[in-house]
């Protein structure tokens, strides 16, 4: 078997996201969006829902002849589905920041600026934000600047906005009502990679779910079980209930029933010390993977 | 023999007065290096840089000469050759101000001047800290009522003129047209300021006039004060149909560029260089 990339697997995740598109734009410097929507437009080829596609910045993919303000504009009068947006930092209520880290003007570490993303992110119906370095430095609880933000009150022209966010790691759908993302789907090629490291004495397996939901699905073969709500007590080796396999050296990779529990036990893991924490998702995506399993 | 004003390139670089209000054309709309160096060379001082929308070497090296006061932009980039670092040490140490925008405001304030309104309305911006942070933007209510956002919001920027636009074409035909192609945002800046001038690879012998095709790609010669051949002229950056960005250039700059002594160094060698003819 071939090698697959994990960009690839972006790149198909992407473009599934684009099945019922008319028009998607890609910005500048945007090759795994970009070869997403090229390749969901090979797929409808022979299909009469032809997906057209805008390149900026190329010469034979940029269907816009009135100079760069036609994308703004087009955006505007609704004519484009899907649009790409990054961040330097993007945060729990999706308000994205393309400017810089620490405090504004004079920032810690300025980075290009906001492009067009203060119109887009509000004119285009489906923003797909896109980050592949998913970590702390770049998901973040707040912003340090808003470029766009990622709601609005009623009285601002709206009809667009976030709908997806994507990294390396997972896949996640933005709920405007509760202004917080969901995880989807985790990205199977990091699934794959923690079904490899099963079994290997450095990396330790906690399933996070109370027992009742463990006894339903079984879980990680050998994962040690620890609910949400306990996890502050068997990580703090102060405690009597502290639990002796924990290190705070080694890998721990966390599972929960869909991926929110094990994020926010991750949260507490790494704010108590643990160096090396890692979430394989929900239970479904291991077992449908072939991991190993308790049953 | 020419119809126009055919300066030089040291000409134009000499109507770039200390302190004016600069129009800087996007890496993909013709940048006029070979201009830019002689900016640079006669140590030109508080020049406010108004990008439509961005800048990259061009800013960069304007900035890390000493040449830059104030920007206003939406991003200055290398793109695939990473972050601009003359300009991310301006910030990160308050040598210059910057007036964050977004693409499409620079482009509305731009176009209230080519309609000669004092201000433009745009959608979008409002909950950013580009809108806090700009004391020249302003918002209204819709007077006009006519929209299903009851009591909508919206904010209205101002008209901005330029000083001087300077921009690098492929062609100049023999009364002074210039062509443009499809970068229309270059009309644009040449409508919204007060003074243009243009560098070319060529001056062809024909009047882009004779062909409907042509006089579509066209920026008329009435917005256009003098023209300069510049054979490479938007060297290392690229220009459309005739080459592409030199990357080992940009790397080279990108890589030096990381700190100021061989910043000044290799704009020392690039100058001496001489790579522009017919300057």
């Amino acid at each position: 078997m071939t090698e697959i990339f994990q960009s690839e697997i972006i790149i198909s995740e992407i473009s599934n996201l684009l099945k019922d598109d008319k028009h998607v734009a890609i910005g500048a410097a945007s090759p795994i969006p970009g070869s997403a929507a090229l390749l969901a437009q090979e797929e409808r080829k022979n299909t009469n829902r032809k997906l057209q596609v805008t390149i900026l910045h190329s010469q034979k993919f940029n269907n816009f002849t009135d100079g760069s303000r036609e994308l703004f504009d087009a955006s505007a009068q609704g004519r484009i589905d899907t649009f790409f947006l990054g961040g330097v930092q993007i945060d729990g209520e999706a308000n994205i920041n393309l400017v810089g880290t620490g405090r504004y003007p004079k920032l810690d570490k300025r980075f290009s600026g906001s492009f067009g993303s203060a119109l887009m992110y509000f004119v285009v119906p489906k923003i797909i934000l896109f980050r592949e370095e998913h970590t702390p430095r770049t998901l973040v609880k707040k912003v340090d600047f808003i470029s766009a933000p990622g709601i609005s009150p009623p009285n601002i022209y709206r009809p667009g906005g976030p709908k997806y966010l994507i990294t390396n790691k997972a896949l996640f759908s933005f709920n405007k009502k509760k202004k917080n993302f969901k995880i989807e789907k985790i990205n199977p090629k990091f699934t794959l990679d923690a079904i490899k490291k099963h079994g290997s004495d450095e990396t330790i397996f906690i399933d996070v779910r109370d027992s009742g939901d463990i006894q339903k699905t079984g879980t990680i073969k050998d994962a040690l079980t620890i609910p949400r709500g306990f996890i502050e007590f068997a990580a703090d080796d102060q405690t009597p209930y502290f639990n002796t396999k924990l290190n705070k050296n080694s890998e721990i990779i966390l599972v929960c029933g869909a991926g929110g529990q094990a994020a926010l036990s991750g949260k507490t893991l790494i704010e108590m010390g643990y160096n090396n924490v890692k979430n394989v998702g929900g239970i479904e995506d291991w077992e449908k993977n072939k991991g190993p399993m308790d049953k | 023999m020419v119809n126009f004003t055919q300066i030089t390139v040291k000409d134009i670089a000499k109507e770039v007065k200390d302190n004016c209000l600069l129009g800087i054309p996007a890496d993909y709309s013709g940048v006029p290096m070979s201009v830019t160096i002689e900016i640079i060379k006669n140590k030109t001082k508080g020049l406010r840089l108004y990008c439509l929308p961005l800048t990259t070497i061009q800013g960069d090296m304007l900035i890390g000469s000493g040449c830059v006061n104030e920007i206003e932009t939406a991003a200055v980039t290398l793109g695939e050759y990473g972050q601009a670092p003359r300009f991310q040490d301006a910030i990160e140490n308050s040598k210059i101000n910057i007036k964050d925008s977004t693409c499409p405001a620079l482009h509305a304030q731009l176009q209230a001047t080519e309609k000669s309104v004092p201000f433009m309305p745009l959608r979008g911006i409002l909950g950013s800290d580009l809108y806090k942070n700009r004391n020249d933007w302003s918002v209204i209510d819709n007077p006009m009522n006519n929209s299903n956002t009851n009591d909508e919001k919206i904010v209205i920027l101002p008209a901005v003129q330029l000083d001087i636009l300077i921009f690098h074409a492929s062609k100049a035909d023999i009364n002074g047209n210039v062509q443009i192609g499809r970068r229309r945002e270059l009309a644009t800046l040449a409508h919204a300021s007060k003074k243009v001038y243009v560098t070319v690879e060529e001056i062809v012998d024909e009047d882009f006039f004779d062909s409907e095709l042509k006089a579509a790609a066209t920026l008329p010669s009435l917005y256009v004060n003098g023209i300069s051949l510049a054979k490479n002229g938007a060297w290392p950056c690229g220009l459309t149909d005739y080459y592409d960005i030199d990357t080992n250039e940009m790397s080279k700059y990108a890589k030096a560029a990381k700190y100021q002594e061989t910043f000044d160094e290799y704009m020392r060698d690039f100058i001496s260089q001489n790579n522009y003819s017919n300057i």
